[in-house]
């Protein structure tokens, strides 16, 4: 298959990450999108690791490292900076994980994205803090096992709708995208990029070791989790306009969920009730983009 | 003000015509503005509120052209720093007490990455309870962050210690923490010489950033880093702290040159021939200015060590200041739990390895705001003369 995305690799062929890593396949469609014109904020996550040890660097992009909760803050002072110094053509992006997002660095990010400061903020969402050895976050879907929720423990709390959080904000742009949509993640990010002000987007980043999948199944995974309405395509351009990317009728949850080790204690019961859950979610969005009244 | 002692460091000769009236605050903020700083980020707390106001203003009407973060805490006011540092600008913030404790893990990250960023801090007491008087718990149990800090006495040595902090920083990489009473500073009005810009020019020429971020000369900040380079860069902070200490004093001779002033690292005063050292910080150096005199008067053979500069430790100019003394009293508006008075521990770390030394006196007093008078200071003076040996480490006064 040809995809169309810019030929240009702004990643060099090595990297750290695990064999079938979503997060590695997300920042590479990332950057194509973004160019060399960009600065990158790397607040505490996988790609902390993946991006390789002093003195190298599998990115050909500048990137500040950063501590865990301050993804929103170090890139506004950047874009401060650059500001100051007449530099209107680099785009700040901040890169960080689903705990440094959904969880410590919300705070920063809340404060960030009111404020509307000029840069976007990607998290690359695995669904755990899988650098630590997958602890449980608030992004953890419903039914996952993980280290600290395990046996019976298994998570009872819905994944938090961190799209929805932004979009409440008000922001210029929030959307989702998915590894396993290359095409869709780069053209929100070339529209991102056109955009001024906060910007938001959500990239589903399957991960093989914490979900319990082989590494071949990283891509499967991803496109399931759209297939199945568990994790939908759409965008949200000034808080109120929502568009829909993409509007599946082909898997039904279970065949989601009975792929992944992180799953496998759950009942047909469970499996029922989370496809009632997601069915909710879906007819929420549904509503939301003006398609059921 | 400095109760009538004359001093090396503040001589009335070359003072310029006026001097404006204007508080502690105030004094950060006009430094601040000559030092051309670009960003500016801060949260509110009491007692630090007055300088960020200003400089809202200031960036506001275009006094300054900077660009001013209004962040949503202190941990992100440092972290929205060390992002415009990183890009090769000057920038600024201000706190105190729990914001700066807020900040800690962030003070680490700064001179990790060696960013010459300054800070104002105003000392104000831990809660809980809540207590917004001053204290200096909150900025030296940051010791060990590898911030350089300044404590002041004055107005003016608040403005010109501002700009010494911006071109100390410069030189060795390191940031700088500016240090000053909450209140009995941050809010105190006094004649302070606010220098023109052209001044200020001459001796804080525009940030030359040695590295920065730049896509066309893509590099990683602040990323792994194995154990053998980790110690070596670690290294690396602890020889620009001890340069620090050599740079300061250069930085001395240039800024008197253009503004009749100078603040060395301790100032000694009548310490040549002293029996009893006072060692005292902050405006309680001003109070026993007054004791000293008095105390001079009736022939008693005492002295002032002021400590101006905390971190580094003068180790060398404590050491010579102290030589001729039989006995020196610390003065400490702090404590460390389970130990004793911070300026006090580093006294005696400072003069263990000198033969004979002195014996220490540690007082506590002045916790959480309390007045510190100048009847309270003499009773530590009389107390450490009519004693032999400190028989306790911590004596509380005030209580």
């Amino acid at each position: 298959m040809q995809l169309d995305a810019p030929d240009h690799e702004y990643m060099y062929s090595g990297h750290v990450g695990c064999p079938g890593c979503g997060a590695a396949i997300a920042m590479r469609f990332t950057l194509k999108a973004l160019g060399d014109k960009t600065i990158m904020v790397l607040p505490a996550c996988c790609w902390s690791i993946i991006a390789g040890p002093y003195p190298m660097s599998t990115l050909k992009i500048p990137v500040i490292h950063s501590a865990f909760e301050t993804g929103g803050a170090v890139a506004s002072g950047v874009r401060a900076a650059l500001d100051m110094k007449g530099d209107t053509e680099t785009t700040v992006v901040t890169w960080a994980g689903d705990g440094g997002t959904f969880d410590i660095g919300f705070q920063a990010l809340s404060g960030a994205v009111e404020r509307n400061e000029d840069f976007i903020y990607v998290c690359y969402d695995n669904e755990a803090y899988m650098n630590t050895g997958v602890q449980r976050s608030s992004s953890t879907p419903y039914g996952a096992w993980t280290t600290t929720t395990p046996g019976t423990e298994w998570k009872k709390m819905r994944k938090k709708n961190i799209v929805e959080a932004l979009v409440a904000h008000r922001i210029p742009y929030a959307a989702t995208a998915n590894i396993a949509f290359p095409e869709d993640l780069v053209r929100k990010v070339q529209k991102a990029k056109k955009l001024k002000g906060s910007r938001f987007i959500h990239i589903y980043a399957s991960c093989p070791t914490g979900w319990r999948i082989p590494s071949e199944m990283s891509v499967k995974i991803a496109r399931m989790a759209v297939q199945t309405n568990i994790f939908p395509l759409y965008e949200v351009e000034g808080g109120v306009k929502y568009t829909i990317n993409y509007k599946p009728k082909e898997y039904l949850v279970r065949e989601y969920f009975k792929l992944q080790g992180r799953f496998r204690h759950l009942t047909e019961r469970d499996l029922d009730q989370i496809q009632e859950m997601v069915n909710e979610d879906w007819e929420l969005l549904l509503r939301k983009a003006g398609e059921r009244i | 003000m400095r109760g009538g002692v004359p001093t090396k460091c503040h001589g009335p000769e070359g003072g310029r015509p006026m001097k404006r009236v204007i508080e502690g605050s105030h004094a950060v903020a006009e430094a601040v503005r000559l030092a051309k700083v670009q960003v500016i980020s801060a949260y509110p707390i009491t007692p630090q509120t007055h300088i960020v106001e200003i400089l809202s203003e200031y960036c506001a009407n275009g006094t300054m052209n900077a660009r001013f973060l209004r962040v949503e805490s202190e941990h992100s006011a440092l972290a929205a720093l060390i992002g415009a540092q990183s890009c090769g600008v000057r920038t600024f913030t201000a706190t105190a007490s729990q914001g700066l404790a807020l900040m800690h893990e962030l003070l680490h990250w700064t001179s990790g990455a060696r960013l010459p960023i300054v800070m104002a801090e105003v000392n104000r007491a831990l809660a809980p309870g809540w207590n917004i008087w001053t204290d200096q718990t909150d900025s030296l149990a940051q010791r060990d962050t590898g911030w350089i800090q300044m404590y002041c006495e004055d107005g003016q040595e608040v403005l010109d210690s501002v700009l010494q902090a911006y071109r100390l920083a410069e030189l060795v990489y390191l940031p700088v923490m500016v240090v000053l009473d909450a209140f009995y500073l941050s809010h105190t009005y006094e004649p302070v010489d606010v220098p023109t810009e052209e001044e200020v020019d001459r001796f804080l020429p525009p940030y030359q950033p040695r590295f920065q971020v730049d896509t066309e000369n893509p590099c990683a900040f602040g990323q792994l880093v194995p154990p053998g380079a980790y110690m070596k860069m670690r290294h690396n902070i602890a020889t620009a702290m001890d340069e620090a200490l050599r740079c300061l004093n250069e930085i001395q001779e240039e800024f008197h040159a253009i503004f009749q002033r100078r603040y060395d690292a301790v100032e000694a005063i009548c310490c040549d021939d002293a029996e009893i050292i006072l060692v005292t910080s902050g405006t309680i150096t001003s109070t026993c200015r007054l004791v000293l005199k008095s105390l001079r008067e009736r022939g008693e053979k005492a002295g002032i060590l002021k400590m101006k500069l905390f971190r580094p430790f003068p180790v060398a100019l404590v050491r010579k200041a102290t030589s001729r003394a039989k006995k020196i009293a610390v003065i400490d508006r702090n404590f460390s739990f389970g130990a004793s008075g911070i300026f006090a521990q580093e006294l005696r770390a400072a003069l263990c390895n000198v033969p004979d030394h002195p014996p220490v006196f540690g007082y506590i007093t002045g916790i959480g705001g309390l007045d510190v008078t100048v009847e309270l200071l003499e009773e530590i003076y009389w107390k450490t003369k009519n004693t032999t040996f400190p028989e306790q480490e911590s004596i509380w006064m005030g209580i």
